[in-house]
């Protein structure tokens, strides 16, 4: 026999939105109350049941990122109540239930605010900022050709697994969003180190963490003052530490690359 | 660029000057302090210290033009890093919520800021002496006859007036509480912080601050209060 799912009781919130038609135009924020609410709805589920709603009545759709909705893209990106993807600790805004709000709450939702990611629409920010970094030095080179003997490259469990949490970073921009001065320190921190900690990443170690820096600097960020409000909201729970990892990393290539001798014909061919 | 040049035009090397001007100047008030702890022993004590420090000549001059040069770095980079964060974030949220910034971290710039005129204020009165030209005079004698300045009663003098004393102890609780996430902040901007010993390094600066605090207001207090007199 399978037992009944207990009906699980229905409730109604309003949605406070930041509504920006376009970059250029004033944004404001909009009520939307939402009925019939299920716990077991997700948030964003929530907001596509209001925009069907808005499409009915001929309004224009809430619009807000959105793609894997499980936690792993990076692509949502709605600040709710105050906090980048919203209530719970280590999620996405996609993995952001209705089983977190009560039954009247009003939900205050906007986009990430920051320079660096300008709005485009509604809850839609542009995050190329995050490419141009990425391009700058989150790479490594390769050989190409026949695949390499597996395990010829040795790697510690310890140095693995530091790795991975760091490679862990979904490139969301959250901690942008939620850092007092709009940095991306813990972005740049993630991408420096993880492929800093491999052997395969040590050939452009340098000139990564130069380029990277330098890029996120040119892109508008701001300068992080250790309050750790990035770490706190990170759905990936990416420390902080790598944060301090980058500034040792920073310092030590600036030096090694003023000081270290060149050869003569640098930058030749061949 | 050269490397200070680097050091001045990015995010991070700001940062790093940031905190090894914070260093200097922490080590600076820590010894600062612990001199002026003297004027708890016989008015020989700080005199003897005072005339040494003094007889250093072009030494003293090297390092206080050292510590002027810090100062003078630390709230430069910080106007410019405080300038660049707001034109990071032109637009504030409409909720403002806060995860686990100390209230401390957040008003660094003010606590500096007042720390900052009270430096001023200091070195003018007991540096310079510009209220007081007879603090200058060499009026007191040490054990082996040679004439020096009079700290102690500089400092007891200098103290019994209320209003100096409460702005030193504002300016000193204001400066503990800079340092309470500067400390922190500075181990972290070098690079030397972990989770693994955060909570160790945490509790060094809270007990650092509390006893920077309460010994330095207790100078202000024992004079005020009697405790510490004149001994002319
Ligand atoms: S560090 Fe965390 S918050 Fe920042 S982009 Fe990566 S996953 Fe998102
Ligand atoms: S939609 Fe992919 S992480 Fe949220």
């Amino acid at each position: 026999m399978v037992a009944s799912t207990p009906a699980k009781k229905l409730f109604s919130v309003t949605l406070r939105v930041w509504r920006q038609a376009s970059p250029a135009q004033l944004g404001k924020f909009v009520d939307y109350p939402a009925h019939n609410v299920s716990p077991d709805m997700s948030f964003l589920e929530l907001l596509d049941v209001v925009n069907d709603g808005l499409t009915v009545s001929n309004d224009e759709p809430i619009a807000f990122a959105h793609d894997c909705r499980e936690g792993i893209c990076g692509t949502c990106s709605c600040t709710i109540n105050g906090k980048p993807h919203g209530p719970g600790k280590g999620v996405a805004t996609c993995q952001v239930y209705m089983r977190s709000f009560q039954a009247g709450d009003v939900i205050v939702v906007e986009p990430f605010r920051a320079t660096a990611f300008p709005i485009i629409k509604d809850l839609v920010v542009e995050r190329s900022a995050f490419d141009k970094i990425q391009q700058a030095g989150g790479f490594i080179s390769a050989r190409t050709g026949a695949a390499p003997d597996a395990n010829s490259i040795l790697v510690s469990k310890a140095v693995a697994d530091l790795a991975m949490d760091a490679a862990a970073c979904i490139g969301c921009g959250a901690c942008v969003a939620a850092c007092k001065n709009a940095s991306a320190m813990l972005f740049v921190a993630a991408k420096v180190s993880h492929l800093g900690l491999m052997p395969q990443g040590q050939p452009e170690r340098d000139r990564r963490v130069l380029a990277m820096v330098q890029t996120m600097d040119e892109a508008g960020f701001g300068n992080c003052t250790n309050q750790y409000e990035c770490s706190a909201v990170c759905p990936k729970t990416i420390t902080h530490d790598f944060i301090a990892r980058l500034n040792r990393d920073y310092v030590g290539a600036l030096f090694r690359s003023k000081l270290q001798p060149v050869s003569a014909s640098a930058g030749g061919g061949a | 660029m050269n490397i200070l040049g680097s050091l001045f035009n990015s995010s991070i090397g700001k940062k790093i000057l940031m905190a090894l001007t914070g260093l200097v100047l922490v080590g600076f008030v820590t010894g600062h302090l612990l001199g002026n702890l003297q004027i708890f022993l016989p008015p020989q004590k700080i005199n003897a210290y005072g005339h040494m420090l003094e007889s250093l000549g072009i030494g003293l001059w090297l390092v206080r033009f050292f510590l002027l040069a810090c100062v003078v770095v630390h709230v430069w980079v910080a106007i410019q890093l405080t300038r660049e964060n707001s034109a990071a974030r032109p637009m504030n949220y409409g909720v403002n919520h806060t995860n686990r910034a100390s209230l401390a971290s957040r008003v660094m710039a003010r606590t500096g800021l007042v720390v900052l005129a009270f430096l001023i204020y200091h070195l003018l009165d007991f540096t310079f002496r510009v209220q007081h030209p007879e603090w200058s005079r060499h009026s007191f004698a040490l054990a082996d006859g040679t004439l020096v300045r009079d700290v102690h009663t500089m400092m007891v003098q200098g103290f019994s007036r209320p209003g100096v004393a409460f702005f030193y102890i504002l300016a000193v609780g204001l400066l503990s509480y800079h340092l309470a996430h500067g400390v922190v902040s500075l181990v972290q901007t070098l690079g030397f912080k972990n989770e693994r010993w955060t909570r160790g390094l945490e509790c060094f600066a809270r007990v650092y601050c509390w006893g920077y605090f309460l010994l330095n207001a207790a100078i202000p207090l024992a004079i005020l209060g009697g405790w510490v007199k004149a001994h002319v």
